[in-house]
């Protein structure tokens, strides 16, 4: 031990400061008139009588709400894998040295983005009339299957086609601005450790391009559970063409509006608690420490402290250094 | 640690061997006719000034680059082509992967795989590359984390990791290959002074058990203590080369005097 660390053992540990916080007065007169306004919200929401609470609660379980509420899900859920699994192929393709491959998805992504989802799913209803029957065989020569347009492509799957593949178009986007975000010194290190292309790209690129892909990925997971609703103007019966069918014959329309606004409203907090923890996951290795919970930053802000950067500051191994 | 003879037969074919070699991005020319020679065995020291093409020299060698003229050869074969004939075939992605399996590199910014922790930046390639068993590359990869004195931090991610950590655990991956040729491009430049010293004692070890070394360095003391062969390198040629001791004691050329001058 040196004289220094004697001095500071002999002075013992100072007293931990406790000093008076900085107020925040503009925060507390705001909370205040926002109280005010909410509490303005609230009251007009409960004592308006057209918004019928009461049927709200009569159809918010309701049978074909609930079909419809499944129907929505599961079109959420395959579109989105449709997307992210289509979005990783054409991602790949793009950043391909081969041209061929780049200008493919090059074309694909310009014309699934270049028109809107809403004509290109009526088009795929309209597929039958494009095409009446599909068919595999030799181009120009003898078929060996085929089938009609309509049975092939009912109106659940051209929903999915057309949700599906413009997903696919924009996760596209997205994922290459993940792969293009690696540093290309770890491309380098995995081909100097003699790991082939595919290699490099499932185990190296990808999962490190994650952290950068999956934070919009939980956004066009949201905005998908709600743009199924478009699958309405091609009568699949999904939450919102429910609830239409059902207002249409008893002329409900508000109560109904509010029923599947809440179940919109219901599933895509569930969705954005779900990318939260999916986010922290991939942020492992990459953070020294993993940033703070919602509930730790709500703490903060009233408590007058600014948000903690990290909730945790001591890593093991730092203090080590460089000897052993 | 057995010192080996580190005196190779003069028939042995060199490690690495390079002719007239070029190399250019666009119009620029950053290699103008290299020619060198690392036998076995050697810790072959290159020097020179940022922009000399050192770097892109040592990554001509496991194919990072491609040579735009010339020839290279590592271990009697072309790197990246394949002579059938008179004419030369470009190789395969998956031949080139194949012949980098027996060239490790160590890279100026590590370059660890930060998703994974030590011991899995380590097993990576073994498993994944040579097929070995998890179980198998975890064995040999704690007995390298331990030679490279990290065993116990062989579950930190790199993030956790002092920079000459860092480095020691890349020194450990590309052993991991089980390499006849070890290539190193700055392996301490950008480290703290005070981390630099674990680095070249690893390095030194590797060289006391007979491993062929390229090292791009800025660190003349490791160079003249360690060095077989040393080569100065300035805009794109071979200045001055020769014995380490010799060269950066005695050097021949102005422009080695110069350089030499203000890093010494």
């Amino acid at each position: 031990m040196n004289s220094l660390d004697k001095g500071a053992a002999e002075k013992g540990r100072p007293e931990t400061i406790k000093a008076v916080p900085v107020r925040h007065p503009g925060r507390w007169a705001g909370a205040v008139v926002i109280a005010l306004l909410a509490a303005m919200l609230l009251s007009a929401l409960f004592t308006n009588p057209a918004f019928k609470w009461d049927i709200v609660g009569q159809y918010l379980f309701h049978d074909s709400i609930m079909h419809g509420l499944l129907v929505t899900l599961e079109l959420t859920a395959l579109s989105m894998l449709m997307g992210v699994v289509g979005g990783i192929v054409l991602a790949v393709m793009r950043l391909s040295p081969n041209p061929l491959l780049a200008g493919t998805a090059w074309v694909y992504i310009w014309v699934f983005r270049g028109t809107p989802v809403l004509v290109q799913l009526v088009f795929w209803n309209f597929l039958g009339l494009i095409w009446a029957k599909l068919s595999i065989g030799v181009p120009w020569g003898p078929e060996f299957w085929s089938e009609q347009t309509n049975v092939l492509i009912p109106t659940f799957v051209a929903a999915l086609l057309g949700l599906g593949l413009n997903e696919a178009a924009y996760m596209a986007e997205i994922v290459r601005g993940g792969i293009q975000s690696v540093d290309e010194g770890q491309t380098e290190a995995a081909h100097a450790l003699g790991m082939s292309r595919f290699q490099t790209m499932r185990r190296i690129v990808l999962p490190q391009a994650m952290r950068v892909i999956i934070p919009p990925t939980g956004n066009e997971t949201i905005s998908m559970l709600k743009t199924t609703s478009l699958v309405s103007v091609i009568s699949l019966e999904e939450i919102f063409r429910a609830g239409q069918v059902i207002y249409s014959r008893n002329y409900q329309n508000i109560p109904l509006l509010i029923v599947v606004s809440l179940w919109y409203l219901f599933f895509t907090s569930v969705l954005t608690i779900g990318q939260y923890y999916i986010e922290r996951y991939y942020a492992r290795g990459s953070n020294r420490t993993l940033p703070p919970t919602p509930l730790q930053r709500l703490r903060g802000l009233f408590a007058g402290k600014p948000t903690p950067k990290t909730n945790a500051d001591v890593v093991p191994g730092l203090e080590g250094g460089g000897h052993v | 640690m057995t010192e080996l003879s580190k005196t190779p037969a003069a028939s042995a074919e060199p490690m690495v061997r390079a002719e007239n070699v070029h190399k250019s991005y666009g119009p620029v020319e950053v290699l103008k006719g290299i020619d060198l020679e690392v036998r076995q065995g050697e810790v072959f020291c290159l020097i020179g000034p940022s922009g000399s093409g050192k770097s892109t020299f040592l990554r001509c060698i496991n194919h990072l680059e491609k040579i735009n003229g010339g020839r290279l050869w590592v271990d009697g074969e072309l790197v990246g082509y394949q002579q059938r004939g008179d004419k030369l075939h470009e190789l395969k992605d998956r031949e080139v992967a194949l012949k980098r399996r027996d060239i490790g590199m160590v890279f100026q910014r590590f370059n660890l795989f930060p998703h994974m922790t030590a011991m899995e930046n380590v097993i990576e390639a073994p498993v994944q590359v040579k097929g070995e068993t998890k179980a198998a590359a975890r064995e040999r990869g704690m007995a390298l984390l331990e030679r490279v004195g990290l065993a116990d931090k062989a579950g930190n991610y790199p993030s956790q990791l002092s920079g000459g950590q860092q480095q020691r655990v890349a020194i450990a991956r590309a052993l991991a290959m089980k390499p006849k040729l070890m290539l190193f491009d700055e392996p301490t430049s950008a480290l703290d002074p005070e981390l630099v010293g674990d680095v070249l004692d690893v390095m030194r070890g590797l060289a006391e058990e007979g491993m062929t070394m390229v090292v791009v360095t800025h660190e003349m003391g490791f160079a003249r203590e360690v060095g077989d062969a040393l080569v100065f390198m300035d805009g794109g040629v071979v200045v001055e080369s020769g014995n380490p001791r010799e060269v950066l004691t005695n050097p021949q050329h102005e422009r080695t005097r110069a350089f030499l001058s203000k890093v010494l």
